[in-house]
């Protein structure tokens, strides 16, 4: 217990002293003229940019309001692929046929990147909230599915004999043993998925949305304005990484109310 | 009601190519009401001849019938106490108990008749609303029988149920499973590899053999609990010191003694 606060701070000067070379190697780069400005913008006029934007409008609309028709398509790419996936996982974690059934092509399906579905999410759900939702979709239903369906395979042997010997039926063996064993694995596989999914997001908006951080981001190159390009990765880097701690600490929280450690 | 038969029951497992036999022609009978233990090495059968009973495994060849009919799977006609409990751990302990009876289709007042019952059973009343981790081991086997019994099975299947305990919980829990045979008889098959728990629990104790397991002797054990009144003693000490119950260990001991550790390989 001594030494702990001793941690906590090397790990936090360890972390600033990356940051702070980072930042030193680009501002020098950029200061001392050896690239270009418009190549890389410097950090003091990307930090400006960034905070101007959260009030001056660009490609229609601040940030902040980009950001946030952005966060709309993920929160509903993110829902249908958690409302899609996690029951059609354990349903195949349970009955193997359906496993045999499915398995085969969802394992082809699940190489195909995200992005390279964006021909036909334009094509079949248009360019303003559905082609990019399916993107987010196809980026976070595998990890859902995968998870699920590993949890449900891998719920203790015993639990599912006791269950039985119950004379528990198969959709309350479904919903009351295998989905709350599986849920260390399934919030593990949204926290995957969270990521795969706003990774998506981000790509399919540089090409089919008509609003949204990734939008603001291909106005910008189309106006050769580099620090709003910037301005914009490092408001999906911030947002992605607050999404992240937030499903941590939600799966912090499960495990502990079964007396797990996280 | 309640009476277990095997009959010419052999099961290999194909885990390699040429198999594992396991069991070797097991017949048995258990009466109605009867407690009967099975004692043998580790990796006799056992445990898969309660597996069978419980419907669990399919034997290779032969059948084991419950009541004259044949064991097509589980269910809770017979209540089966894990070794590791495998207790709900996202289910209070009342929860936990009640699955059973859900399952059963009774209204929620008769449930909560009968969960009360049990928890009252099992000194478990000032526990209900608690998770199993909360609970220490003796604890958590307790749920586990209550949520057997509970169900009212015609038969009890206990799998070296006191087996991950300590020796003093074991020991308690031991006299707690007598009280509860004296107050609520069923019939029993119970799996250990302690010989004095099968001596001071069952009324019947069958011998197996190494693998391929065979049962080699069986044991009246209650002819002579009762000829030598075992049942005036509280304590399980005060019986394990009688002469009667002594040579009787020792006689099991003698016999398990016979058989050879397992080759290795």
């Amino acid at each position: 217990m001594i030494d702990q606060p001793l941690k906590l701070r090397e790990t936090i000067a360890y972390g600033l002293t990356g940051l702070g070379l980072f930042i030193g190697i680009w501002t020098l780069l950029s200061v001392s003229g050896l690239v270009p400005h418009q190549f890389l913008p410097a950090p003091l006029d990307v930090i400006a940019r960034f905070f101007a934007l959260l009030t001056t409008p660009f490609a229609g609309a601040t940030l902040p309001q980009h950001l946030a028709s952005s966060l709309q398509r993920y929160v509903c790419g993110m829902s249908l692929a958690a409302a899609v996936g996690i029951p059609l996982g354990l349903l195949m974690g349970w009955f193997r046929l359906l496993d045999d059934v499915v398995s085969p092509i969802f394992e082809g399906l699940r190489f195909i990147a995200p992005i390279a579905w964006v021909p036909f999410a334009a094509l079949w759900f248009g360019t303003g909230i559905g082609g990019p939702v399916m993107i987010i979709f196809a980026g976070a239903f595998p990890p859902c599915l995968i998870n699920a369906y590993r949890g449900a395979r891998f719920v203790d042997p015993h639990l599912i004999e006791a269950s039985q010997m119950l004379g528990t039926g198969h959709l309350r063996t479904i919903l009351e043993v295998l989905l709350p064993a599986s849920v260390p694995s399934i919030v593990a596989g949204l926290r995957v998925a969270a990521g795969l999914g706003w990774q998506s997001l981000v790509g399919a908006e540089l090409i089919v949305a008509a609003a949204g951080v990734g939008f603001m981001m291909v106005q910008a190159q189309a106006n050769v304005s580099t620090p709003t390009v910037m301005a914009g990765m490092i408001a999906i880097g911030i947002a992605g990484m607050l999404i992240d701690v937030l499903l941590r600490q939600g799966e912090a929280a499960i495990l502990r109310r079964r007396g797990l450690q996280a | 009601m309640g009476s277990i038969r095997f009959d010419r029951v052999n099961k290999i497992f194909e885990t390699t190519k040429a198999g594992v036999k396991a069991l070797d022609d097991i017949n048995l009978e258990i009466g109605e009401k009867e407690f009967v233990a099975i004692v043998g090495p580790s990796g006799c059968g056992k445990t898969t001849c309660l597996r069978i009973v419980a419907g669990f495994e399919r034997p290779t060849s032969g059948s084991v019938s419950v009541n004259g009919k044949p064991v097509s799977g589980p269910g809770p006609d017979r209540a089966v106490v894990f070794q590791h409990f495998a207790l709900f751990p996202w289910k209070t302990v009342r929860e936990n108990i009640e699955l059973g009876l859900r399952n059963k289709n009774l209204a929620k007042d008769r449930r909560g008749e009968l969960i009360a019952g049990a928890l009252n059973l099992m000194n478990l009343e000032s526990h209900a609303d608690a998770f199993p981790h909360q609970l220490s081991g003796g604890m958590q086997q307790r749920v586990a029988i209550a949520r057997a019994y509970v169900l009212d099975p015609e038969v009890l299947l206990m799998d070296e149920p006191f087996g991950a305990l300590d020796a003093q919980t074991r020991v308690m829990m031991q006299e707690e499973l007598v009280r509860l045979a004296r107050v609520n008889p069923r019939t029993v098959l119970f799996i250990t590899h302690s010989v004095e728990e099968a001596v001071y629990l069952a009324d019947r104790v069958a011998v197996m053999t190494r693998r391929p397991g065979r049962i080699k002797e069986m044991i009246d054990v209650k002819a002579i609990r009762t000829a030598e009144n075992w049942n005036q003693f509280q304590r399980i000490e005060d019986v394990m010191d009688q002469d009667s119950f002594i040579h009787l260990r020792t006689h099991i001991w003698k016999s398990l003694r016979e058989e050879k550790p397992e080759d290795r390989h």
